[in-house]
């Protein structure tokens, strides 16, 4: 089992026609995934990768019956690709793009409070169920399919992480890159939600970084609310406070929140084992399992 | 990107806020003639991008000419914190009753603008955030809709605002949530914003920082970047070739793909016993171009004693890093410092069979990676 994604799941790709967009459709139906239709402004009619283009979010999605779009638009048009997927409507919008301005997304947020649709990203690497579907850039041939579910604010390291359990023989039901800016749509409290109500679910590993304060929230909530075990990692102990290390948003404030030890000690008390290594949290895991 | 406090004020008082009369300088010359036109007293404040300018001597008051020069003398040239300082604004004296604090930022937590408002201007209003939270007044905005007139009201009569001064204080927050929104502001700032005597509120200082991913919407704002970047050489040059990238003060080099996997190397780097001289990460998808341009780049700082590459390929390939790793080091006699490479993800085979192992040592996880670069860096200090 997984969530949010399956092998019925039934895609939409916002700027398939895009250099990224087809490059990664192409990748994601190789894959195995249920792409069912791009959606371009004035590109409605072609075809790519043999599959039907429309002009808009909305027409895709009722005329193939889609309940997901993966968004690669580029940042100047994506914060309105969302709000288009948001209307359309569709169940789950995975927005990859990076570099939408802040200002775009508080407006987002906004109307996220508003709609059904629940949104993953942006500048996110997506999602994948491994064996069955992958939305968005992930490779999918690191993944393999298990019982540990994954939730994670970068990409590369999920990469990271996943290679690591896989050299243990730990498999993913799915794991869920949610990104790294200062807003998005479904954060860790919302992932480690659906990985509890997940029954192959049986262990969760959450990969927070400095700034923000999601993963303090993450760890109030798997303090009170989940059975299901956590292992946690916290990129960014070495990093200096004031500076920002990359996309990240990931500005240490200096007030005491937002660090990896305020992160951790948060983990910790909720009785969250923390690696200082990647390899730690795979034995983290194994022990839990 | 942070505007320079002369580029802020001069948005503000196109906006309409109301702020000191002044003039920015470049010579001890152009500073006595400006304070000539303005008249004394003056305030001479270095323009640099450094906090607590005044601490260290950036800004000075001068009552006659003669104090003018001499301040102009002092902070014309001199070093703050590390930055030359080339410009000066020189600046009506106001003479105040009181300090404030306005502010407007981005409330990540919550996902929505916030505007504040303190009676406690003037001072560091970061440790009054921090001792005395109630101090500082936060209203939220819908970013939809925007500031309505009565929420500025609210947030003012909430502070203890004095009613003598209550309406334009209201006004200048509204006008600058207007500013922040328009010019896609992540913070904008006056601190303190003074009240004089006779019940009128200036705004002695401006604070304008531009999220740097609308810059494509702000043409007029983009034209200031220019003139308002700074750091050291090494960050400038990282600006050019559009890297993410801090220095720090170790002696090993990381360069990575993905701020996240980027940011662990460092810590392993920590957790073994090294430590890290930067924080580079090429971002995604990097052509061999690219991956020349972030060793030559480690290679430039003299403190760095070795690299290590630590690539885990999505979209990101393993080949097209390996040929930039060759070809960034195919041009040296002799290789500068001891490269560590570790590839994983996508063509990570196809990068080892390209990568030429002569020059670099390649080493299968991240872990023995890290490990080697820290005894490569200990070899070279010892």
């Amino acid at each position: 089992m997984s969530v949010l994604v399956d092998d019925d799941t039934r895609v939409i790709v916002q700027g398939i026609t895009g250099g990224e967009g087809k490059f990664h459709a192409e990748q994601m139906i190789e894959y195995g995934t249920n792409v069912v239709a791009g959606a371009v402004p004035g590109k409605g009619g072609q075809e790519v990768h043999g599959v039907p283009v429309y002009d808009t979010v909305e027409r895709a999605a009722r005329e193939e019956d889609a309940d997901a779009s993966v968004i690669f638009v580029p940042p100047a048009f994506a914060g309105d690709a969302v709000f288009e997927a948001l209307d359309a409507p569709i169940d789950l919008a995975v927005a990859i793009t990076e570099g939408i301005p802040t200002q775009d997304m508080a407006r987002v947020n906004k109307r996220l409070g508003e709609v059904d649709t629940r949104l993953i990203g942006p500048n996110c690497p997506g999602i994948i169920t491994p064996g069955e579907a992958k939305l968005g850039i992930l490779p999918g041939n690191i993944f393999s399919s298990g019982n540990v579910g994954l939730v994670s604010r970068s990409g590369t390291l999920t990469y990271q992480v996943v290679d690591t359990l896989n050299d243990r023989g730990m498999g993913q039901t799915t794991a869920i890159g949610i990104g790294g800016d200062p807003i998005i749509g479904t954060d860790f409290v919302d992932a480690l939600e659906l990985f509890e109500a997940d029954e192959d679910t049986e262990a969760v590993v959450m990969c927070g970084e400095i700034g923000g304060e999601d993963e303090e929230e993450a760890a109030k909530y798997i303090g009170e609310y989940m059975d299901t075990p956590v292992a946690g990692f916290i990129a960014g102990r070495t990093a200096p406070p004031g500076k920002r290390m990359g996309h990240a948003g990931a500005i240490v404030s200096g007030s005491g929140t937002g660090t990896a030890e305020s992160k951790i000690n948060a983990l910790n008390d909720a009785g969250v084992p923390v690696g200082d290594t990647p390899e730690e949290v795979a034995d983290h895991i194994e022990d839990l399992l | 990107m942070k505007l320079h406090e002369y580029q802020a004020k001069q948005v503000f008082a196109d906006a309409g806020i109301p702020t000191p009369a002044s003039e920015l300088a470049e010579s001890v010359d152009e500073v006595l003639a400006a304070a000539e036109e303005i008249g004394y007293p003056v305030a001479v404040k270095a323009q640099v991008q450094v906090g607590g300018r005044g601490k260290a001597g950036g800004i000075k008051l001068a009552e006659d000419e003669d104090e003018a020069r001499e301040a102009a003398e002092d902070i014309l040239g001199m070093d703050l914190k590390g930055f030359h300082v080339d410009r000066v604004l020189v600046e009506e004296a106001v003479d105040f009753t009181n300090e404030l604090y306005v502010g407007v930022t981005m409330d990540r937590g919550e996902g929505k603008p916030v505007a504040m408002v303190s009676t406690r201007g003037g001072v560091n209003i970061e440790e009054v955030a921090e001792e005395d939270p109630d101090a500082i007044v936060r209203e939220h905005v819908d970013p939809a809709f925007g500031m309505h007139p009565y929420q500025a009201r609210k947030a003012v009569y909430e502070a203890g605002v004095d009613r003598a001064i209550a309406n334009d204080v209201a006004s200048v927050l509204q006008t600058l949530y207007t500013l922040w929104d328009d010019k896609d502001g992540a913070d904008a700032e006056i601190n303190p914003l003074m009240v004089t005597a006779d019940d009128e509120v200036i705004a002695a200082d401006a604070v304008m920082n531009i999220d740097e991913d609308a810059l494509f919407r702000q043409p007029e704002l983009a034209e200031m970047e220019d003139e308002s970047a700074g750091g050291d050489d090494l960050e400038q040059k990282a600006d050019e070739y559009g890297f993410d990238y801090v220095r720090l003060d170790g002696n090993v080099g990381i360069i990575g793909n993905g701020a996240g996997l980027v940011m662990t190397t460092l810590d392993l780097v920590d957790y073994y016993g090294g430590s890290p001289a930067n924080f580079l990460d090429v971002g995604g998808g990097a052509k061999a171009d690219r991956i020349a341009n972030a060793l030559d780049m480690v290679f430039s700082d003299d403190n760095v004693d070795s690299v290590v590459f630590n690539i885990f390929g999505g979209i990101t390939r393993g080949d097209e890093v390996a040929n930039g790793i060759n070809q960034a080091l195919e041009q040296f006699d002799e290789i500068p410092k001891p490269v560590v490479v570790r590839l994983a993800g996508t063509n990570w085979e196809e990068g080892l069979e390209i990568l030429n192992e002569d020059l670099v040592t390649v080493e299968e996880t991240l872990e023995d990676a890290v490990q080697r670069a820290v005894e490569y860096a200990e070899e070279v200090e010892a």
